[in-house]
């Protein structure tokens, strides 16, 4: 087998699709993508429900139809692919070591490397929820990947933790599927999760959402046969005399995703705190020259759509990495300022020209408030937004004239 | 009819049924669960006590130090992981320090070797995530951790490679008493004959000595645990204990040999083997390990669990034969330092007491090794690429948190003692013990468990009896 490739693409998501494609288009042709699944397509292949796309093909389509218009794209374009194939480690000096059936253990020396490893969900584990621990205690992607993939109901009577996207669409999957969702319980006073979601896979089904809740215990020897939720005071301690049982066989938790960076700590590329991903530049290019990184494994994404978009910047970086090389950089470090949790990138390099789209999400719900680009005391520019809620990642576009005006660093922020 | 049978597969029961095959005898293991290690065993601190603990001239006493001397070579036969990390006592004042001596002379009274008061300065050394408000501690450098349920399937594991039968659903609910034997009865109704019976059953142990004729009352003490991430696993390097007062030991903070971080357990009474965890019990885990180091990095949990202590009034080992059942041996009240102790006990209770009914004749066929080739991650490149070459399934990662190939899941299913569920290839393969904590490979084990015993997914279950994954197939 070869065992060397101008640029190295880690995960078949649609993220490590899309950085293909726009790398080979942008003239770097030799292009490897490793998948550790049978398939391509990443997390969309479980997605069997609808309104993939809207934004980018103004239609909405299931995940697999989302990922199959890519997967098309490289196959037109004869890019290589390995799947059954897990990357293992990732060295600095761009080295990659994958294990599979065939071929064994292997390394291979790419000139770049885009990391796409995706996301994983935040265990129950992490959670310290008090009382037994059963079986039917489910992440919600595991109870997707059961139901889409394998045709099996985990449970019959399920109280979901947690309102994230995934969490929201299983609660929908399992009521078509027969079960009854007798609560979703989610800990903040607001959902995670996509407002669409919450009408589209709650409300339309009256399943209730119980807000400023959790479960604070699990009851059950063998199988779930019940949980306690209470309600949570402002520190999100329960409140005393607010407990409640609900009988049930399932729990699901949708309490968050987390990007999956053990090959890029492999790597020693820095992460950063907020985000769990790695720190980048606007074309993805993380701080090891030639290692760039693009969709949930960078930040986790509510939509797939920007996660193409992403991809497709960061294979653009890597081809012009192999083309031309390491070029210098004249950085502006992004900061997050009040009601921000973070930004993305968080550097930018004024050599590289063209429009900076600047990711954000905010920490809470706010109404009626302003967007403030500041460079030390001085306001950059502003933006009026009447509503901005943490469960959708916001942007903010940045002209070349604009960051020509800014010394050092920017700051973004919310007022209100 | 069996020369012996230990009631009880936990790893007491389980190095007693190992020391036995090391004899030409006919012995066989039950146990209540759906596998091995589901007690005390399986649930601990995982610590190889050094042995300054115990008071002086008890039998806890002297098995916990011939125990902590057998350990490392044990674990090196049975393929087994045991780090020698030391242990540490920490004193947050005065007084406490005047109690490390104390404990410094017990345990050379003990037989202890290299005890040594360390000042803060030194302890900073080892230790530099330590607590502002640590004085001092009492190092023991013979102190060491060893995995406890591998421990335990290893050696249930070697004995049955080397003759003895395992029977697991086996829950004894009667003892006949017949001229030359007994016969053992199980709730789902099966019967086993033996000649003698070692009774291992830990805190069900006082049910089994009442069905011979006995009165010995178990009690449970409830312990809880937090478990931190892998990427955590610097916090610190030894074992830190908080330095003993009247109201107990306190909780530790201790790296395990997987590079974990393990804190607790607490101590509560309970009623029976329940082994829930509560938020107060999980709350005052935490408040210890924040006493205890700086920076405890608590985001990084990646589960909380309990085991229960099975103890006695007496507060020291039982090991002797029963009053009203001659032929029949009792190794009850075998709490903290179990698990250190148990090789010791187990080479006491055959040599000693299981002598008195035979004449020990060696079985020279006895080997000692169980191949301990579980761990693929930890094979050198070369040794991979020849595993699989020889089986393909090795080079198929089934759970990506731990790196846990296919071929081990399936090896588990297959070797001594057959794992028969997701909870049993866990302990087996660490396959579900990573952060995601099963997330992505549960689904995939359970259908090469389904494979390998040739079952429908819907009966593959999480840890034996009604715990099914499934609930039926979609619509
Ligand atoms: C359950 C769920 C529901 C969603 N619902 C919607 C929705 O309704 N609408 C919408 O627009 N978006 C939705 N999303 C978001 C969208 O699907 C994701 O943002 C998108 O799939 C992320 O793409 P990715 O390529 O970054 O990651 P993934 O799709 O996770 O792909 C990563 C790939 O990398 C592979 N990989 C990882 N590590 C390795 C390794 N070491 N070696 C080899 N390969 C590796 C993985 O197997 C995987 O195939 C949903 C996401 C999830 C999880
Ligand atoms: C919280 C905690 C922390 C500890 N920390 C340490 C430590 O750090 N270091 C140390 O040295 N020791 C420690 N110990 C002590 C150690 O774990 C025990 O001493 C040891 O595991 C006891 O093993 P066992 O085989 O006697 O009991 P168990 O492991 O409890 O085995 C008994 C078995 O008998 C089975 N059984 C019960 N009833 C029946 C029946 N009717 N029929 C068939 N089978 C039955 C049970 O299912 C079980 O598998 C700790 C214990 C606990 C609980």
């Amino acid at each position: 087998m070869k065992k060397k490739y101008d640029i190295v693409i880690i995960g078949g998501g649609p993220a490590g699709l899309a950085a293909a494609i726009s790398a080979y288009d942008h003239g770097v042709q030799d292009v490897l993508i490793l998948e550790r699944e049978e398939n391509l397509g990443g997390i969309l292949n479980q997605c069997i429900h609808n309104g993939f796309g809207l934004t980018r093909f103004k239609e909405s389509l299931t995940g697999p139809e989302y990922a199959w218009r890519f997967i098309d794209g490289v196959r037109e374009r004869k890019i290589e692919t390995l799947v059954s194939t897990t990357v293992l480690s990732v060295s600095r000096d761009k080295q990659v070591t994958a294990i599979n059936e065939r071929d064994g253990v292997f390394t291979i020396q790419a000139k770049a490397i885009v990391l796409a490893m995706g996301c994983r969900e935040r265990s129950k584990g992490a959670l310290n929820v008090a009382g037994t621990r059963p079986a039917g205690l489910y992440s919600a992607g595991t109870a997707q990947k059961y139901v889409n993939m394998k045709g099996y109901l985990p449970g019959q009577k399920v109280v979901i933790l947690g309102s994230g996207d995934i969490g929201l669409i299983m609660a929908r999957r399992m009521t078509l599927e027969g079960a009854k969702v007798l609560a979703v319980c989610e800990i903040m006073p607001f959902s995670s999760g996509l407002k669409r979601n919450i009408a589209q896979c709650l409300d339309d089904f009256n399943i209730p959402l119980y807000l400023n809740h959790t479960i604070t215990k699990i009851e059950g020897k063998e199988r779930v046969t019940g949980v306690v939720i209470s309600k949570v005071d402002e520190n999100k301690r329960p409140i005393v005399g607010t407990q409640r049982y609900i009988e049930c066989d399932t729990v699901l938790f949708s309490v968050g995703l987390i990007p999956e960076n053990e090959l890029t700590k492999s790597a020693g590329v820095p992460l950063s705190l907020k985000t769990k991903g790695a720190i980048v530049y606007q074309n993805r290019e993380t701080l090891i020259d030639g290692i760039f990184a693009c969709g949930n494994v960078l930040q986790v994404h509510d939509l797939v759509d920007f996660v193409s978009e992403e991809a497709e910047t960061a294979g653009v970086g890597a081809a012009e990495y192999v083309l031309y090389g390491n070029r210098e950089k004249d950085v502006i470090d992004c900061k997050n300022g009040q009601n921000v949790s973070y930004v993305l990138p968080q550097k930018i390099d004024r050599n590289q020209k063209g429009i900076v789209k600047l990711y954000f999400r905010v920490t809470n719900t706010f109404k009626n408030c302003v967007i403030k680009l500041k460079s030390g005391e001085k306001v950059l520019t502003e933006r009026k937004k009447r509503i901005a809620v943490p469960g959708e990642m916001e942007s903010f576009l940045l002209t070349e004239e604009l960051l020509a005006a800014v010394n050092g660093e920017i700051e973004l922020s919310l007022e209100c | 009819m069996y020369d012996v049978l230990v009631i009880g597969g936990g790893v007491v029961g389980g190095l007693i049924l190992r020391e036995l095959t090391k004899y030409r005898l006919r012995v066989a293991l039950v146990e209540k669960e759906d596998d091995v290690s589901m007690g005390q065993s399986r649930a601990n601190s995982g610590i190889v006590h050094a042995g300054y603990d115990a008071a002086v001239g008890t039998l806890k006493a002297k098995f916990n130090l011939i125990g902590n001397r057998m350990m490392p070579s044990l674990a090196k036969d049975l393929g087994v992981k045991y780090v020698n990390n030391g242990s540490l006592v920490v004193a947050f004042s005065k007084e406490e320090i005047e109690t490390l001596y104390e404990l410094k002379s017990r345990g050379e009274q003990n037989g202890v070797a290299g005890l040594q008061v360390i000042d803060r300065t030194e302890l900073l050394k080892l230790e530099p995530n330590i607590s502002e408000e640590a004085v001092g501690a009492l190092l023991a450098p013979t102190g060491g951790i060893v995995c406890p349920y591998e421990l335990t399937i290893a050696s249930i594991g070697n004995a049955m490679d080397n003759g003895a039968e395992l029977f697991c659903g086996f829950d004894v609910c009667g003892i006949e008493r017949a001229q030359d034997g007994f016969t053992v009865q199980s709730v789902s109704g099966q019967e086993i004959q033996a000649k003698v019976l070692i009774n291992c059953a830990g805190i069900g142990g006082g049910k089994i000595a009442s069905l011979l004729g006995d009165s010995i009352i178990v009690k449970g003490r409830r312990g809880q645990y937090i478990l931190l991430d892998r990427e955590s696993g610097d916090l610190v390097k030894h074992t830190l204990f908080f330095t003993p007062t009247k109201k107990g030991k306190g909780i530790l903070v201790s790296p395990t040999v997987d590079g974990n971080i393990i804190l607790g357990p607490t101590a509560e009474e309970i009623e029976d083997d329940n082994v829930e965890t509560t938020s107060i019990g999980l709350e005052n885990v935490t408040a210890g390990a924040k006493k205890m180091c700086k920076n405890v990095p608590l985001y990084n949990t990646i589960t909380s669990f309990a085991g229960t202590r099975a103890y006695t009034d007496k507060h020291d080992f039982i090991l002797e034969e029963s009053e009203a059942s001659p032929n029949a041996i009792h190794c009850l009240g075998i709490e903290s330092p179990g698990l250190t102790a148990s090789p010791a006990i187990a080479k006491y209770v055959v040599e000693e007491l299981v002598s008195k009914h035979f004449e020990l004749v060696k079985n020279e066929d006895f080997q000692p090794i169980r191949k301990p080739d579980y761990f693929f991650k930890n094979l050198s490149l070369e040794e991979k690429n020849e595993m699989i070459q020889k089986d393909p399934s090795y080079g198929k990662i089934v759970c990506r948190c731990e790196q846990i190939t296919e071929g081990e899941i399936v090896r588990a299913v297959r070797e001594n003692p057959p794992a028969r569920n997701i909870d049993a290839v866990k302990r087996r393969t660490r396959a579900g013990m990573g952060r995601c904590q099963g997330g992505f490979c549960q689904p995939y084990v359970a259908e090469l468990i389904a494979r390998e015993l040739q079952i429908p997914l819907e009966q593959v279950t999480k840890s034996g009896g009604e715990s099914y994954l499934l609930r039926g197939k979609t619509k």
